[in-house]
């Protein structure tokens, strides 16, 4: 019988019944329109220090979680794991042939891992992070994708500013492995003349003449000015509109929740409450604190739910209400308790400990939703400098995970608890974390994975999603020849995309993450 | 230490604000889309026939459809206004002096409207849309730009491919009012004449001379772009929908789902499957489609049952995109409107007061729709052929959208039940057809009543109702 539908009862879509096989498989959109059946390989490209890695983690980082599996191939981390001990600059010297085949061999391990991840482990962009300097090579990783159906997306940062180039050095070289055991001076002269050796073979992409059918994006002065050619699809044009927003400003991120409101007093979820006494206090301590941070020009945003917005009150400064930030709606439990949840709807209460990123509420939201609603309040975030955030605890898990990398799986489960302000600075590749209580007491809101959950996802509920995946770990099987174990870059407190040699952030608040 | 100002919500709008003596107070601004406080001056730059006008007008209908009030400034209509009757290309020579001298004042009467429009009509882009094809003309713009506290964004628009040209004078200027009396092929030699007139002064944004200016260079169409120094989110909105609109003929599908369980019954909202005749529909509808023969058709849902029982019908692959779906009715979702006057007679009032603006409690609003329709718009440019199975408030934003109409149009456009609208873009618009599919259905229009007051009686608000069951 065409036209019934069953609800399934996770998601809560609509789906036929009766499944015919000879239809091409249904797809459901996660948070963004269809994506084009074949899979992308984003190339960097550029001479050292052109903060290609800065913009491969940042571009992957912001895939995953709008739900688009992304992992970056780093071939400097290949490069590393087969020549045990970096010597100098003199290794990519152009004349340098053994190290030259050592490079292409390199190359050639990472773009078997793309084709891998893009085929077989349900990948759907791979970024090819290297200097791909030379036409040559560029057009061997266009031959390797025209053999593998993949469509190719150039991404070329273009720098000549000595001082850009020199704090680049400086934030993400001097630390890198191969300087582990020289001087700053030293380091940072070993890496000048590294950038020289290929500045003599640099062919830019020129999309004017011999590149004019490649789909790429050039960068030039980190975001002064962009030269776009020829995309071709949905994605990459949110890739540039991405690039295009980023900023390398230093700033400072604060994300905090409303001050305690009478509904988290009863226990109660969702609704539009006023904040409890303790609340209000909150509301005069998080006042005090921004006083003493002393911040240039900070935005204020509040979602338009009252106890945000009584929050905001207490600062005296102006804010801003989006809607967008509203609590994730909890459909027909809004206002309940968790036991009256439990004692209404059993079923519902089970089903969310199951999958609580895709379990949507029965005419309300899932986590999976939050993420597409606050798409462009993130897009936005980027843009601007100093904010502070007042929102929701869902709302908030949310935005976290997207500033530290923290997957599907994690994200419902990472801490926020109320009163406690996460002042969040970008720093090398990812994020520093403080976190800072204010004083002020407050129920705890945080719901623990139940025993249910801990079990793992329901293989079953993902039939018709693609599971959203953080930035992985580079992967541990041998690459080359070394059979070096790879311990992960970081362990799961910390934010994932800090290269490994730094040592533990002190300041990192492990109360507020799983 | 001095107590946090009272929160007060405002009926209409559902937003809180702080009071203060019993008065709302100018505090808090909700966001509908983000404003930069200065107002914007878009400078169209290029040769004639290379799209700036087409540009201009449907940016600017963008930019008015998610809420940022925009006009366009053509100086081509000033001339036309001023010079009652144009003779030939010869007024736009180099040397004609008569010409110049008159083609500055028209220039110079536009930005005089733009600083009326900006600094005090409360608007806040302005499209100046004019060939400002050399460095002095642009500069003269800049200088007024700064003067009064506008921003300054240029759009160029280069194209040497004599194929698009030749079209674009075929689809827009040979329709002008300056050909009115001419034959297509005058036209076309008079208009190519035209364009020589500007070729030898033309003055591209250039790399080096214009690196401080904010810009984004357009090349063949879309192929490829430049952008130079974007300095704000408005700036950054305009450069990503440029990049996405293409003009590639197409057509677009709007339609609602078939009738449902819940029309019959003039309930609102819900999530109920088809009626009969609303299985009926989308049979009809698959017919329909297959009729048309149309390449490439993307069927796009909601995630609400009916447009997806709908979608079934046609056999082929859908997306449903969740924010297809109706607009929230919050505490009046399956209510009749009977109900809601029995129940919410104040809400009732408010919402035929301001219908666009109206939030429901604990539901949305016509505004929040646009904005969560944002990408969906975003999508359909970039899009080719498209059916979209929506419901009626969500098809009342598209089509508002496709055909230029105000927030106070908008709530009231007419979407039947079983009716298909075609869009097909031409010239600077949307052409517009209205299919019914023969199979009948409910009406679930409800005019604005005449008596808006709260204090209106039972009769006066329900005047309006369409029957049902």
């Amino acid at each position: 019988m065409p036209m019934e539908l069953t609800q399934s009862r996770m998601q809560k879509i609509w789906i036929p019944i009766d499944h015919r096989p000879s239809l091409p498989r249904r797809r459901y959109r996660a948070c963004g329109p269809q994506l084009t059946n074949s899979p992308t390989v984003i190339v960097m490209v550029g001479l050292p220090a052109r903060g290609k890695t800065y913009m491969s983690k940042k571009l992957t980082r912001y895939l995953n979680w709008i739900g688009v599996p992304t992992k970056v191939f780093n071939v400097g981390e290949y490069r590393r794991e087969v020549v045990k001990e970096f010597s100098s600059y003199s290794f990519f010297h152009p004349d340098n042939e053994e190290a030259m085949k050592v490079r292409k061999q390199c190359a050639l391990a990472a773009l078997r891992d793309v084709q891998l991840y893009l085929k077989e482990e349900g990948g759907q962009i791979a970024v090819f992070d290297a200097t791909n300097t030379t036409k040559e090579r560029r057009d061997m990783v266009l031959d390797f994708a025209k053999e593998n159906d993949f469509k190719v997306f150039f991404i070329e940062s273009v720098c000549d500013d000595p001082s850009v180039v020199a704090s680049n050095i400086m934030e993400v070289k001097l630390s890198s492995p191969d300087y582990r055991d020289c001087s700053s001076a030293e380091a940072m002269e070993d890496f000048m003349k590294r950038i020289d050796c290929y500045q003599v073979n640099y062919q830019p992409l020129d999309p004017d003449n011999h590149d004019r059918d490649l789909s790429l994006i050039k960068v030039l002065d980190v975001g002064r000015r962009f030269l776009v050619n020829r995309v071709q699809d949905y994605i990459q044009s949110r890739i540039v509109y991405y690039l295009m927003n980023i900023h390398v400003q230093p700033r400072t991120i604060y994300l905090c929740r409303h001050g305690e409101s009478e509904y988290n007093v009863l226990g109660r979820i969702g609704g539009d409450s006023g904040l409890s006494i303790r609340g209000k206090k909150f509301s005069v301590a998080l006042c005090k604190f921004l006083e003493e941070q002393n911040l240039k020009d900070l935005k204020i945003w509040t979602s338009q739910l009252k106890r945000t917005i009584q929050t905001a009150e207490a600062l005296k400064l102006p804010y801003e209400q989006w809607k967008a930030l509203n609590e994730i709606d909890a459909g027909v439990c809004e206002e309940m308790t968790y036991e009256e949840i439990k004692e209404t709807y059993p079923e519902e209460y089970a089903l969310r400990d199951q999958d609580k990123y895709y379990y949507r509420y029965p005419t309300g939201e899932s986590y999976q939703d939050l993420v597409q609603r606050l798409e462009p309040v993130i897009m936005e975030l980027e843009r601007q400098e100093n904010v502070l955030v007042i929102c929701h605890q869902a709302v908030m898990r949310c935005l976290l995970a997207y500033f530290l990398d923290k997957s599907a799986d994690e994200m419902p489960y990472l801490k926020c608890p109320l009163h406690t302000v996460l002042k969040l600075t970008p720093v090398a590749y990812g994020c520093r974390v403080e976190s800072i209580y204010l004083n002020v007491e407050a129920v705890n809101t945080h719901r623990e994975r139940s025993e249910e959950a801990k079990k793992g996802p329901n293989p079953l509920m993902r039939r018709n999603s693609v599971t959203p995946l953080a930035s992985p770990e580079p992967t541990k099987k041998p690459r080359i020849n070394s059979f070096e174990e790879h311990t992960a870059s970081t362990s799961t407190s910390l934010p994932s995309c800090l290269p490994r040699e730094v040592p533990t952030q002190p300041l990192l608040g492990k109360a507020c993450l799983t | 230490m001095a107590s946090p100002r009272e929160l007060t919500q405002n009926p209409l709008k559902k937003i809180w604000m702080p009071y203060s003596n019993g008065r709302p107070a100018q505090h808090a601004c909700p966001r509908g889309v983000c404003v930069t406080n200065c107002p914007t001056l878009i400078v169209m730059v290029g040769l004639p026939a290379r799209g700036k006008t087409y540009i201009s007008k449907k940016l600017t209908r963008y930019l008015n459809w998610i809420g940022v009030p925009t006009r366009e400034f053509n100086v081509g209509q000033y001339r036309r206004d001023l010079v009652k009757t144009y003779r030939s290309f010869e007024f736009f020579l180099p040397d004609n002096e008569e010409g110049l001298k008159i083609r500055k004042q028209c220039a110079e009467a536009a930005l005089r409207d733009v600083r009326r429009f900006l600094s005090e009509e409360g608007g806040h882009v302005a499209v100046f849309d004019a060939t400002n094809t050399t460095r002095e003309r642009r500069e003269t713009i800049f200088k007024f730009g700064e003067e009064n506290g506008y921003k300054t964004f240029f759009v160029e628009s280069v194209c040497v491919d004599p194929d698009v040209i030749a079209a674009n004078i075929v689809q827009v200027k040979l329709g002008s009012p300056d050909y009115i009396d001419c034959g297509n092929d005058e036209a076309t030699e008079d208009f190519m004449n035209r364009i020589e007139c500007y070729k030898n002064s033309y003055e591209t944004l250039d790399e080096n001379l214009d690196k401080d200016l904010s810009y984004i260079k357009i090349m063949d169409v879309g192929r490829s772009y430049l952008v130079n120094r974007v300095m704000d989110h408005i700036q950054s909105r305009i450069v990503y929908y440029l990049m996405n609109i293409h003009v590639t003929p197409r057509s677009i599908y709007l339609c609602r789902h078939g009738e449902s369980e819940l029309n019959l019954k003039g309930r609102i909202g819900g999530d109920t499957g088809l009626s009969p005749r609303g299985k009926e529909f989308a049979k009809s509808l698959a017919q329909f489609i297959n009729d048309q023969n149309i390449k490439d058709l993307k069927v796009w849902t909601s995630q609400m049952k009916r447009t997806i029982q709908t979608a079934e019908a046609l056999g082929v692959p859908y997306e449903q995109w969740k924010v297809l779906n109706e607009i929230d009715a919050g505490v009046c979702e399956e209510m009749t409107y009977e109900e809601i006057q029995e129940h919410h007679p104040l809400e009732f009032a408010l919402r035929d007061q301001d219908k666009y603006r109206y939030r429901y409690p604990k539901g949305e609003s016509y505004e929040d729709l646009v904005q969560r329709l944002e990408p969906v718009i975003m999508e359909l440019e970039r899009q080719e052929n498209v059916l979209v199975i929506c419901h009626q408030a969500v098809m009342r934003c598209l089509l508002a959208y496709f055909l230029d109409k105000t927030a106070e149009q908008l709530p009231y456009l007419k979407c039947p039940l079983h009716t298909v609208l075609k869009l097909t873009p031409v010239a600077y618009g949307c052409k517009l057809e209205s299919i019914f599919l023969n199979v009948e259905a409910v009406n679930t229009h409800r005019d604005r009543p005449e008596n808006v007051d709260i204090h209106r009686s039972r009769e006066e608000a329900l005047r309006t109702v369409p029957k049902h069951l």
